[in-house]
């Protein structure tokens, strides 16, 4: 067919369309992944039962305030990736913020107690679980925000993988919070962070492969 | 006016759904697009000729892909980074295909005849049996019975812009294969 064809019949009977769409698709799906991942850490895992303690109330927030900061920001940037040429006006530097932070954060409190309490202070009694349950829950939201941005067309597949990743990685890690015992700062810098980062990871490696069109 | 503020006007018109303006958005991308393939083809060591299929293909993608167009931001970076996609895709897949030929045994070549092929007609219903269904139908009810984009979508129950790259893959699968044959 010459090109001049093409266009013709290209441009035959044009739907209008809605270019605003596939941004409220990747949050609804994003909506979606946390609704489904609350369930999951609700039903399967339980919520911890002491909430009615201040302290508890306490370090839950300082959870949420993290992870809720990681999935806010790296949303903000996905939906930017999801369409072409996207990466050319986003960079997404800023998502390290909530890290460094909770680093920052961590390696005062770390500083402030004697050496003997550190170990405890950054392995918590669930270390093992928690490293095992945000990047399982993930799945879920991962899943749900993949099946979004294949809906648009990133033409960065690496990076845009990598923050569907991440913000997975933040909406479990919320979850997980109402259940997680460790209360601990330096826990929480290890072992929310660095499970996020695994997703981020595991989702830069997938990109490619499951958002290619 | 520049070339950037006259293609968002017409996008702008297209996306409302204007046939005509999305005609002329797309004649006057195919300009650009065809003089940046050919200079990238042939930096990359590759024929122009290369160049009008992804012309063609880039037009598809901006046509089925115009909602992830961003009505805020210029046009220009959003067709760039189609171009440049489709392209790096075309030289990866490219070559990954000359790559992945077996080596056989040298007799293979002499393995069997295909002189008879020579002989065969070209009988369009047998050409079009190999397309997949949708491919078949799409081109069945747009060139053969003269059905609007529209009539064969509902058809098929697809949509109208798949009806659309339906019909050109399918033409172009069967030159493929016509040009084949006569080889052959």
């Amino acid at each position: 067919m010459k090109t001049n064809e093409l266009i013709s019949m290209l441009s035959s009977q044009v739907d209008p369309v809605d270019t605003r769409e596939v941004v409220r698709n990747v949050r609804i799906a994003i909506l979606v992944g946390a609704a489904v991942s609350l369930l999951a850490v609700v039903f399967v895992l339980g919520v911890r039962t002491d909430l009615n303690e201040i302290h508890a109330q306490n370090f839950v927030f300082a959870k949420l305030a993290f992870s809720l900061s990681v999935v806010i920001l790296a949303s903000h940037y996905l939906v930017k990736y999801i369409r072409p040429g996207g990466e050319f006006r986003a960079r997404f530097a800023l998502t390290v913020l909530p890290f460094l932070a909770a680093m920052v954060v961590a390696a005062i409190n770390l500083a402030a107690a004697p050496r003997s309490h550190w170990e405890t202070m950054v392995f918590g009694s669930y270390w093992l679980e928690c490293l095992i349950a945000i990047p399982m829950v993930a799945v879920l939201p991962f899943v749900a925000i993949m099946w979004a941005v294949r809906l648009a067309a990133p033409t960065d597949l690496l990076r845009t993988g990598a923050l569907a990743g991440l913000v997975a990685g933040g909406v479990s890690a919320t979850a997980y919070a109402l259940h997680c015992m460790d209360d601990l700062l330096p826990f929480v810098a290890l072992w929310y962070g660095g499970t996020i980062v695994l997703c981020t990871i595991a989702g830069a490696a997938l990109g490619p492969r499951l958002l290619r069109w | 006016m520049t070339k950037e503020s006259d293609l968002k006007a017409l996008m702008a018109a297209s996306l409302e759904g204007d046939s005509s303006a999305h005609q002329s958005l797309l004649t006057a991308l195919s300009g650009y697009l065809r003089s940046y393939y050919k200079s990238r083809l042939v930096r990359a060591g590759r024929t122009a000729e290369e160049a009008e299929d992804l012309v063609q293909e880039a037009l598809i993608v901006i046509h089925t892909q115009r909602h992830t167009y961003d009505q805020e931001q210029p046009l220009t970076p959003w067709v760039y980074a189609i171009a440049r996609y489709k392209l790096i895709d075309h030289l990866r897949r490219t070559r990954a295909s000359t790559a992945s030929v077996p080596l056989e045994n040298a007799e293979n070549i002499l393995a069997s005849d295909d002189r008879g092929a020579t002989e065969s007609q070209f009988d369009l219903t047998r050409l079009l049996e190999r397309l997949p269904e949708r491919m078949r139908l799409s081109i069945q009810y747009v060139k053969l019975d003269g059905m609007s984009v529209a009539e064969a979508a509902n058809r098929c129950g697809i949509s109208k812009s798949a009806v659309k790259v339906n019909v050109h893959r399918g033409l172009k699968i069967l030159a493929a294969s016509i040009a084949r044959e006569t080889k052959a």
